[in-house]
């Protein structure tokens, strides 16, 4: 089937068959790796992508559903070298170990920061409730969005 | 890899255009909604439909609003804007109960109340409110339109009144003074499917219970609705004695089945203390007495 969309920022089209996931779309057909495939349940949280901002589990939607959507992918945050406030807080608060559940992580937040700048504890653990770190025990993930959320405050501030 | 089986795939522009592709493609197709029950049925094989019909693009299955003396929810509408619903929580609260414990917040993006009750799973916590609630449901056909209630849509497990050839476009709630609700959950882990839910509605005027409606979820094999215990209520003063009739009755008229979840006899427990404990919530909001 004939499918067009933006994927970060830019129109990707062709034939795809309707029964290919958008996770499998996004890494094997666009080879942008960074979206993880894990439980592929809808469980894990790993594949979580934006679809017109908000967050998706992308190993549960058919990339035939995204005709005419926005989607954004791990790799759009980091742009001309520079990290997305929420790459640099995972970085400066060591949220990851194997970096496995980081990119689901970083979209999750990503997402939850553009909707909320000023989430509670609690907001970004209700958020990020729908992504499994079997790693960090969350606590340096939630510093690290609250780090991001500082960073973004203070950058509005000086403008 | 876990992928579904071929299909062949169509996108409805239209209610209409979509009634017509299920006259058209007969039983072997089938709605996909949010697709969080449905595809991951397609990948284990357990649902292998032939066509799919997207109704994703039908915004105008997507509302909530008041109508008269009704609220109506469009089909499409995704469990977020449940949850955010300001309209439902200043009527049915229960919805954003359930909401909170649904899934999660990224399952909650892209989850709809159509897909939710047309999947019939009897753990699923929407059936039971609006049982509760004493939801009417509105399935389009080709022959025109049907309404029917909460007890007449659950045929079975997984099975609903929506025919071949139908969809379910609205969820129809009464607003009728002195009304209350809460829906109470209990699961192993956030976002997990319920042990054991219950939702109740409830309308009390003049101190006396004029109706209520309660529902179990995860404790039978279909939503339970819980009628004898409803005839108790009716017509009496809300106490707390009698809301534990009502949840000793739950615990007897419930039917779990012993899984990884916990046994029957917890199960049982569980129905009558979460009876009792949504019966309670209802009518401290029906009271405006909510702490």
């Amino acid at each position: 089937m004939d499918v067009s969309m933006h994927v970060n920022g830019e129109r990707v089209s062709g034939e795809i068959e309707p029964r290919r996931l958008l996770v499998h779309f996004l890494r094997e057909d666009l080879e942008l790796t960074g979206t993880h495939w894990g439980c592929d349940t809808s469980n894990c949280g790993a594949c979580v992508v934006l679809m017109d901002g908000q967050p998706v589990k992308s190993c549960t939607v058919l990339a035939v559903s995204c005709e005419g959507h926005e989607i954004r992918t791990v790799e759009s945050l980091e742009v001309d070298g520079e990290l997305d406030p929420v790459q640099q807080g995972f970085h400066e608060l060591h949220a990851l170990q194997c970096g496995f559940c980081t990119p689901g992580m970083l979209m999750t937040a990503r997402a939850l920061l553009d909707e909320n700048p000023d989430p509670s504890d609690h907001e970004i653990r209700t958020a990020i409730s729908g992504a499994i770190c079997r790693c960090t025990g969350y606590k340096n993930i939630v510093s690290a969005i609250r780090w991001a959320a500082d960073a973004e405050s203070a950058t509005r501030q000086e403008a | 890899m876990q992928t579904p089986a071929p299909f062949e795939y169509e996108r409805a522009s239209s209610v209409e255009g979509a009634i017509a592709a299920l006259e058209r493609l007969g039983g072997e197709a089938r709605i996909l909604a949010g697709g969080h029950s449905l595809l991951p049925m397609m990948k284990l094989r357990l649902a292998s439909p032939e066509h799919l019909i997207d109704i994703n693009d039908l915004s105008e299955l997507a509302y909530i609003r008041e109508e008269g003396s009704e609220i109506r929810i469009g089909a499409l509408t995704r469990h977020v804007d449940l949850l955010k619903s300001e309209l439902l929580a200043r009527h049915y609260p229960v919805f954003a109960d359930a909401e909170t414990v649904i899934a999660d917040p990224v399952v909650r993006n892209r989850g709809t109340i159509g897909g939710s009750l047309c999947q019939a799973d009897a753990a699923e916590d929407l059936s039971a409110v609006c049982s509760a609630v004493k939801a009417q449901v509105v399935i389009l056909g080709g022959q025109g339109e049907r309404v029917v209630g909460m007890e007449e849509f659950h045929v079975g497990p997984y099975q609903t009144a929506v025919g071949a050839g139908e969809l379910l476009t609205e969820v129809r709630l009464a607003l009728r003074p002195g009304a209350g609700s809460a829906h109470e959950k209990t699961e192993r882990r956030a976002g997990d499917w319920a042990i054991a839910g219950a939702s109740a509605a409830i309308w009390i005027e003049g101190g006396a219970i004029t109706d209520v409606g309660i529902a179990l979820s995860a404790v039978g094999i279909t939503t339970v609705h819980l009628t004898r215990a409803e005839e108790q209520l009716r017509g009496e003063a809300p106490s707390e004695a009698l809301f534990a009739q009502a949840g000793a009755i739950a615990a007897e008229d419930c039917s779990p089945g012993a899984d990884g979840r916990g046994p029957i006899d917890y199960k049982r427990h569980l129905a009558g203390v979460l009876t009792h404990r949504a019966l309670r919530r209802s009518t401290a909001r029906a009271l405006q007495q909510e702490a």
